[in-house]
């Protein structure tokens, strides 16, 4: 019945299809922030405080899930194999960490922002300040990022310029953000989450229909090829990888102590960035804290799990499909992400013919992480209007985890540093004014660093994650399950965690330091791993000083047994 | 009294999260990583062992750990009288 309806439509092409789509959906997007905009700081930092388990998995699993999940991840996968399992695990084994060890706590304590929990558990507007900065970096290097994945898809599926790409999806975030607050992303996030998941499941489908007549994707990648030869998809894709020189796909060729170190640092991360800990401060109990955790990361499995499989079938189809063939006979879709510069073909010996190698001096063509997604519809011949979903998906992910992060920016400014440190005599008005304006200047920041991406906006993500497990993880455990730790311990630790993630990055980034390469790691970890150790360093130093340092005070200690039981949560307040 | 209630709460609390923590390293960091390559002598399907664990199992483990959390915390909370 699909099949026939795209076969009865197929004269509207892939364009139309992709304006009629991203139409639809971002006219959903503003009719919802119209009628959930927000009329107080509660509602704009919380949305009221009552929203459902269900409502708030499914904002949280779109939040969660950006640009950098829908578009990169299964493309990195598929380019790395088994090593791209540091992200499967690390980005989804945080939320364990979430439900067992930070969530219903912090729902218990009812503020509104992490800086807040930090400057209140340690008694200092000196940790709420340090709090504030790590939220604000982690936050922008994130929202770049997501403008770019806007910009991309704009250029790319409707043939604007990227730039013009960018202002659009800034125009979007900036309606919805500023006028529904906390409120209007919630409720658009939900619509994003059913958006972007229906678009990243269709094609894989699909596809795993096509290769492997399952149509389970999960299931589809560990099955029979369709062609009745008896072989299974992964033992072919191991035979093609190794005939072109690549390690074999179910193999990888990370060390384990990084791939352990990478896990690791992603998965407390995950469990440390701000964007995704305020969610849990908009459901009504603790427990509901606990349930929307598990909806959550459900909601989010259910991409995550297909994302190897889809990875395994593009690798596959794209490897089919090039590898020695000659370069006039190329499909459309090489042709128009050739002009895009996401792939690149170069004839070096002369012969016509595409040479796919893992030899870097025989290598003709060079293929970019990111169309691995946004290419795989075309690559399997998949009807135009499953090409423009995957177009419309990618943008529902970007913008709402952009959302999410301008929120946790503008809380920041408005609720932490003016509210709590700069004049606290602000009324509630004047509040919800200031952290109207400071979403806009967060979205124009956005949108300068989505048109003029810094260098280093690539590698300052590991940053992010590595910043959040050096920095708040270890506090906020510590605040929670060690009632003695005190703001000496919890600020040293916070200080050395970052400055010994900074100094690891730049050293082995950016060359600062002496500089170094990948033989130089300290015990063969590579920047992307170092959260792990930065965020132990962090745990040691800030128990030794504790040791040497006087007790919190008696009310701290009292409020750290209050948190521990859930009953009474309350709503959230200043 | 009501401290020693707290006290016992908090313990189980913990025992519950300790145990489940476990589960959470050895299906993640156990058998997606460090005994990959042995696991992967076995086949499930077109799957070697370890490679599924790595980019399927332990995900699934995961979500039934958050539920199964959720089911326990939920009885506890009715059991000391802290549910609402």
């Amino acid at each position: 019945m699909v099949m026939m309806n795209s076969f009865l439509v197929a004269g509207i092409g892939v364009q139309n299809w992709t304006y009629i789509l991203v139409g639809i959906t971002f006219t959903l997007y503003i009719g919802i922030a119209i009628w959930s905009r927000a009329g107080s700081t509660k509602e704009f930092y919380v949305a009221g405080g009552g929203v459902s388990p269900l409502a708030n998995g499914m904002a949280t699993a779109a939040d969660w899930m950006s640009a950098a999940s829908f578009i990169s991840m299964a493309g990195i996968i598929s380019f790395s194999g088994y090593d791209g399992a540091v992200y499967l695990m690390g980005w989804t084994g945080g939320y364990v960490l979430l439900a067992l060890l930070l969530a219903p706590y912090l729902r218990k304590f009812g503020k509104f922002t992490v800086p807040d929990f930090i400057g209140d558990r340690y008694y200092s507007n000196a940790a709420r300040l340090v709090g504030v900065i790590c939220a604000l970096i982690v936050s922008f290097t994130y929202v770049a990022g997501q403008m770019r994945g806007v910009g991309l898809v704009f250029s790319r599926f409707l043939e604007v310029d990227i730039n013009t790409g960018v202002i659009i999806g800034m125009i979007i975030v900036l309606f919805y953000a500023v006028l529904g607050g906390m409120k209007g992303i919630t409720y658009t996030q939900v619509a994003q989450y059913c958006v972007l998941i229906f678009a990243f499941m269709v094609p894989a489908i699909f596809i795993s229909i096509q290769m492997t007549g399952n149509p389970i994707p999960q299931l589809g990648f560990g099955s029979q090829l369709a062609d009745g030869s008896g072989t299974y998809l992964l033992d072919k894709l191991d035979g093609l990888s190794t005939d072109l020189g690549f390690a074999e796909y179910t193999e990888g060729s990370k060390s384990l102590i990084d791939i352990f170190a990478i896990t690791l640092a992603l998965m407390v991360g995950t469990a440390g960035l701000p964007h995704v800990i305020v969610r849990f401060f908009t459901v009504k109990r603790v427990k509901d804290a606990r349930k929307s955790a598990g909806i959550a990361l459900l909601l989010i499995a259910i991409l995550y799990t297909t994302a190897p499989a889809v990875a395994v079938f593009a690798r596959t189809n794209m490897i089919e499909t090039v590898s020695n063939k000659p370069y006039s006979t190329m499909p459309e879709w090489f042709k128009k992400w050739e002009t895009t510069g996401l792939i690149t073909f170069t004839d070096k010996n002369n012969d016509g013919l595409i040479q796919y190698v893992a030899n870097k001096d025989k290598n003709e063509l060079v293929v970019d992480n990111d169309i691995m997604v946004l290419a795989n519809p075309e690559i399997a011949k998949l009807p135009d209007w499953v090409i423009a979903l995957v177009a419309a998906g990618a943008l529902a992910a970007a913008l709402s985890t952009a959302a999410g992060l301008l929120l946790v920016i503008s809380a920041s400014v408005s609720h932490d540093l003016i509210k709590k440190m700069i004049n606290p005599k602000i009324s509630d008005k004047n509040e919800l004014v200031a952290a109207r304006l400071s979403a806009v200047v967060a979205v124009c920041v956005a949108g300068y660093f989505g048109i003029n991406p810094p260098g280093f906006v690539a590698a300052t993500v590991a940053l992010a994650f590595g910043l959040a497990a050096a920095s708040f993880f270890p506090a906020i455990i510590l605040g929670i399950f060690y009632k003695k730790m005190n703001k000496e311990g919890a600020i040293s630790g916070m200080v050395i965690g970052i400055l010994s993630m900074l100094f690891y990055m730049t050293k082995f980034k950016f060359g600062w330091f002496g500089g170094g390469t990948q033989a130089d790691w300290w015990f063969g970890i590579s920047p992307e791993g170092f959260g792990t150790v930065a965020m132990v360093l962090n745990f040691v130093v800030s128990i030794v000083i504790m040791k040497f340092t006087p007790e919190p005070p008696k009310s701290v200690q009292d409020l750290v047994e209050n948190i521990r039981i859930p009953s009474n949560a309350g709503e959230a307040t200043h | 009294m009501i401290k020693n209630k707290a006290k016992l709460y908090w313990k189980e609390n913990i025992r519950y999260v300790l145990i489940l923590m476990f589960i959470w390293f050895i299906v993640s960091f156990g058998a997606g990583i460090i005994f990959k390559d042995a696991l992967n002598e076995f086949k499930m399907g077109g799957f070697k062992l370890g490679f599924w664990f790595a980019q399927q199992g332990s995900m699934y483990v995961f979500v039934i750990l958050i539920f199964v959390y959720v089911h326990l915390m939920n009885k506890l909370d009715k059991k000391y009288g802290y549910d609402e």
